[in-house]
């Protein structure tokens, strides 16, 4: 509970500071953009679905900071999320990872799409066949041209 | 005594509007009550009588809710502070733009509004609906008064916006300052306008299903409804998204965010049905599937309102948030989709399609643009509500954010593209392949040239601005195409280009609503993959350059606002030494609501816009000031009005109008007629 409320203290308290600041960042541009590529996975823990690259909470400068500690003491990106995990648990990820239970979250589309397209199918062939009957009942082209003359004047 | 000017109200009367505001309300939630039950008996036993009253029932319930939203902004515009919802979301000192934007900018008010429109549509089609057959309009007016029933007494029992404070305060707690604006004091309307009309394609689909007869009469009324319901949703959503834009800071456009999905959603299931009651119109298949198409749509709308209103999935949006009214919420859409799904599974055997078509064909194009946008509305709803599932099935908390729906969504929207030009070229019945793809090599050569061309340009950059480009390009060019094609084979050019002008406007507005498609493809993935961003402490005077721009910090000032103190810098950008825009991004404290605000400056260009945003002054001298340039931005709200306004256009569509005029002949050839007899 006191925990819920320092929470929702720093939230509220937070300065109205943009996103990243120009002393957060990194001499090396490429350093840098890959630490703006990683924010964009790492969730302001204290905010309202917002990215710490987004979020103006304290909170998120302080994990960009930290976030930028650990790219420069040479991890990898999955080490830098590994760690990020570790220390605020699997709500950091803004991209679930695909394990265990969350598998189902990942294969939900591609096999509904399956589904979908298994049952269209099948409608498709149903409705083709009633097509190829009534085309089979319908007049042969010279029949059709010959009611044309007929109706023609 | 006054002997001059008229006499002011007495205190008295303009604190009973509220009362009778109230009373209104009362009153629309009986009325409601018997719309739902009397014509829906009459239409059962054919009694014409009981049928009848429907008409007169949806005009009273609208008037008595238009009257009690009337009553409640008539609070707000004279800031009657006895009201309790007044004083919590109300300030004399607030603009009265935003003093009317307060009625609906919180929970109590923008339910009221939702009843409102809800009581609209049925007034609609009370007034306009007269050609309908008298046993359909006297069922739908019925299923609308059911969810008028349920939403009335979820305002009266839950929400209630007419609660009086025992001590009146001296003045009210203001409004979130976020909210202070007139991109977000429009946005609930036109969403709520889309959410709301919806219903419409629910009560015809419940209504359809009661009667159990679909045909392409019922299609031909039903698509007028989705296709209003719809342009507002765009509306809707484009609004809400040029707001973020622009508001909160960074120039995001779109977050994932739950409260965007919940209008995303029935937006994706909107488009489906509106093609799908086209195969159902014209070719009388797909009969089943689009009324449960439109059950779902508008249980869409009511999953947006309960996580709206509930809060259950937090999210940036969540004003407003209370669990026991999500539960109301949550039975509401419980009760309405549980009945109309069984009545569904009961009844949607009986329909049997008539019409036969080829693989090949239009039919089954539009099939797979159905399953596109159903399965992707799905991906959607699947990702927003997995972090309930997660927590409540398998104690994990975590979070579903943007990175999973950019891997999970563009797919489905990359397919709908592609197929786009092809579906709209193939004849109905049985079609041949090779022949659209020959009408539309031009297309694709021009879709692949631009590709190559993005490709050549930029060096070293993601491969997403050149594919977003081709698939615009392909788009745009395929819609070109489809409409020249219109214009049939006889006559030159001239001839063609006189033709292209007369053509019916429901091809133009499905010429402009595809072609806005592509707009908008162009515009996000240039702006995701060419946005050039620049953060730095920026010095008065000192110039510095970001893409082609020399960006200078002219000066920062305070400026008092009207409610609110600003930061306010001045900064002017060049190019080539000319003066190309001075800009005055903001930083603003809100004091009645405590509340910092950022206010970017932007340079709205055709091909670029020019962002900026000024942050905190800094220790060692200077202000943090970031400045984007973001290529096509425009397009995107461009493309998404393009494609609303499509859909106005297919609405005044000679095709309704003719409908309306022979209905008008019909009466007045009968009035004639009568007394002959």
């Amino acid at each position: 509970m006191l925990r819920a409320l320092a929470l929702i203290l720093a939230f509220l308290i937070a300065l109205p500071a943009l996103a990243v600041q120009p002393d957060e960042v990194l001499d090396d541009p490429a350093l840098e953009a890959r630490a703006r590529e990683l924010s964009q996975e790492l969730r302001c823990v204290v905010c309202r679905g917002e990215n710490i690259d987004e979020s103006n909470a304290g909170i998120a400068r302080d994990i960009r900071i930290l976030l930028r500690e650990r790219l420069k003491a040479g991890d990898s990106d999955q080490e830098v999320l590994d760690f990020m995990v570790e220390r605020y648990g699997e709500y950091v990820l803004m991209r679930p990872t695909a394990k265990g239970a969350n598998l189902l979250l990942w294969v939900a589309g591609p096999l509904m799409l399956l589904l979908a397209l298994f049952v269209a199918f099948g409608y498709i062939r149903a409705r083709s066949r009633a097509s190829e009957r009534e085309a089979a009942a319908a007049l042969s082209p010279e029949e059709a041209k010959r009611l044309e003359e007929l109706l023609g004047d | 005594m006054n002997l001059i000017g008229p006499a002011p109200l007495s205190p008295y009367c303009v604190a009973m509007f509220a009362e009778l505001g109230h009373f209104a309300l009362i009153l629309a939630f009986a009325v409601a009550i018997v719309q739902a039950g009397i014509p829906l008996i009459g239409a059962q036993k054919g009694w014409r009588n009981w049928m009848a009253v429907g008409e007169p029932a949806a005009s009273a319930q609208f008037l008595l809710l238009a009257f009690s939203f009337a009553a409640l902004t008539y609070a707000f515009v004279t800031s009657d502070f006895s009201l309790r919802l007044v004083v919590l979301n109300s300030h004399t000192a607030k603009p009265m733009l935003y003093k009317i934007s307060g009625v609906w900018g919180n929970h109590e008010g923008s339910m009221l509004l939702w009843v409102l429109i809800l009581a609209a549509f049925g007034a609609a089609v009370a007034w306009f609906g007269r050609d309908l057959p008298a046993g359909l309009r006297a069922r739908v007016l019925s299923v609308q008064a059911m969810i008028g029933v349920a939403f009335i007494g979820f305002i009266i029992f839950t929400s209630n916006p007419f609660l009086r404070m025992a001590e009146p305060p001296f003045d009210g707690q203001g409004l979130n300052p976020l909210l202070q604006d007139p991109g977000l004091a429009f946005h609930p309307p036109f969403l709520y306008l889309g959410y709301v009309g919806l219903s419409m394609a629910f009560s015809f689909a419940v209504a359809a299903l009661i009667e159990g007869r679909v045909d392409a009469a019922w299609a031909r009324w039903v698509r007028p409804w989705t296709l209003a319901a719809w342009l507002f949703l765009t509306i809707g959503i484009a609004l809400g998204s040029w707001w973020a834009y622009y508001e909160l800071g960074w120039g995001g456009f779109w977050f994932w965010d739950p409260v965007e999905n919940a209008s995303f959603m029935p937006w994706l299931v909107a488009t489906a049905l509106l093609h799908s009651a086209i195969v159902v119109e014209k070719r009388e298949v797909l009969k089943a599937w689009t009324i449960l198409l439109a059950i779902i749509a508008f249980g869409f709308s009511l999953s947006g309102t309960f996580i709206v209103r509930s809060g259950v999935l937090t999210s940036v949006h969540a004003f407003a948030s209370d669990p026991t009214r999500g539960l109301y919420v949550l039975v509401i859409f419980a009760v309405f989709m549980g009945s109309a799904l069984t009545l569904f599974a009961a009844r949607a055997g009986a329909m049997e399609a008539r019409g036969v078509f080829a693989p090949v064909s239009r039919e089954s194009a539009l099939l797979l643009n159905n399953i596109l946008l159903a399965v992707s509305a799905f991906v959607v709803f699947v990702g927003t509500i997995w972090p309930l599932v997660a927590e409540m099935a398998f104690g994990r908390k975590l979070s579903v954010g943007a990175p999973f729906f950019n891997v999970a969504f563009p797919p489905f929207m990359i397919g709908i593209a592609i197929l786009l030009p092809i579906g709209a070229l193939l004849p109905w019945k049985r079609g041949q392949l090779g022949r659209v793809l020959y009408r539309l090599r031009g297309a694709l050569a021009l879709a692949i040239a631009f590709a190559l061309l993005a490709y050549a340009v930029q060096t070293g950059r993601s491969n997403l601005g050149p594919i977003g480009l081709a698939l615009g390009a392909w788009v745009l060019a395929g819609t070109a195409t489809d409409l020249w094609q219109r214009t049939g084979r006889g006559g030159g050019t001239g001839d063609r280009l006189k033709r292209l002008m007369r053509l019916p406007r429901a091809d133009w507005g499905r010429g402009l609503a595809h072609g806005g498609l592509g707009i908008v493809i162009i515009g996000i993935t240039s702006l995701l993959a060419w946005q050039i961003e620049d953060i730095r402490v920026a010095r008065e005077g000192e110039p510095f350059t970001v893409g082609d721009y020399e960006i200078t910090l002219d000066e920062v000032r305070q400026v008092q606002g009207p409610n609110y103190i600003s930061t306010m810098a001045t900064i002017t950008a060049r190019q080539d030494g000319k003066v190309v825009a001075v800009l005055h991004p903001e930083k603003r404290v809100y004091p009645v609501e405590a509340m910092p605000t950022t206010e970017a400056d932007i340079d709205n260009g055709f091909w670029r816009d020019l962002y900026l945003v000024i942050g905190d002054r800094q220790e060692g001298g200077g202000w943090a000031v970031r400045t984007y340039v973001k290529p096509f931005a425009n397009w995107i709200w461009g493309g998404a009005i393009l494609m609303a306004f499509g859909g106005i256009l297919s609405l005044t569509d000679r095709r309704y109008r003719v409908a309306a005029g022979a209905r008008r002949r019909k009466r007045r050839i009968a009035a004639t007629a009568a007394p002959a007899e």
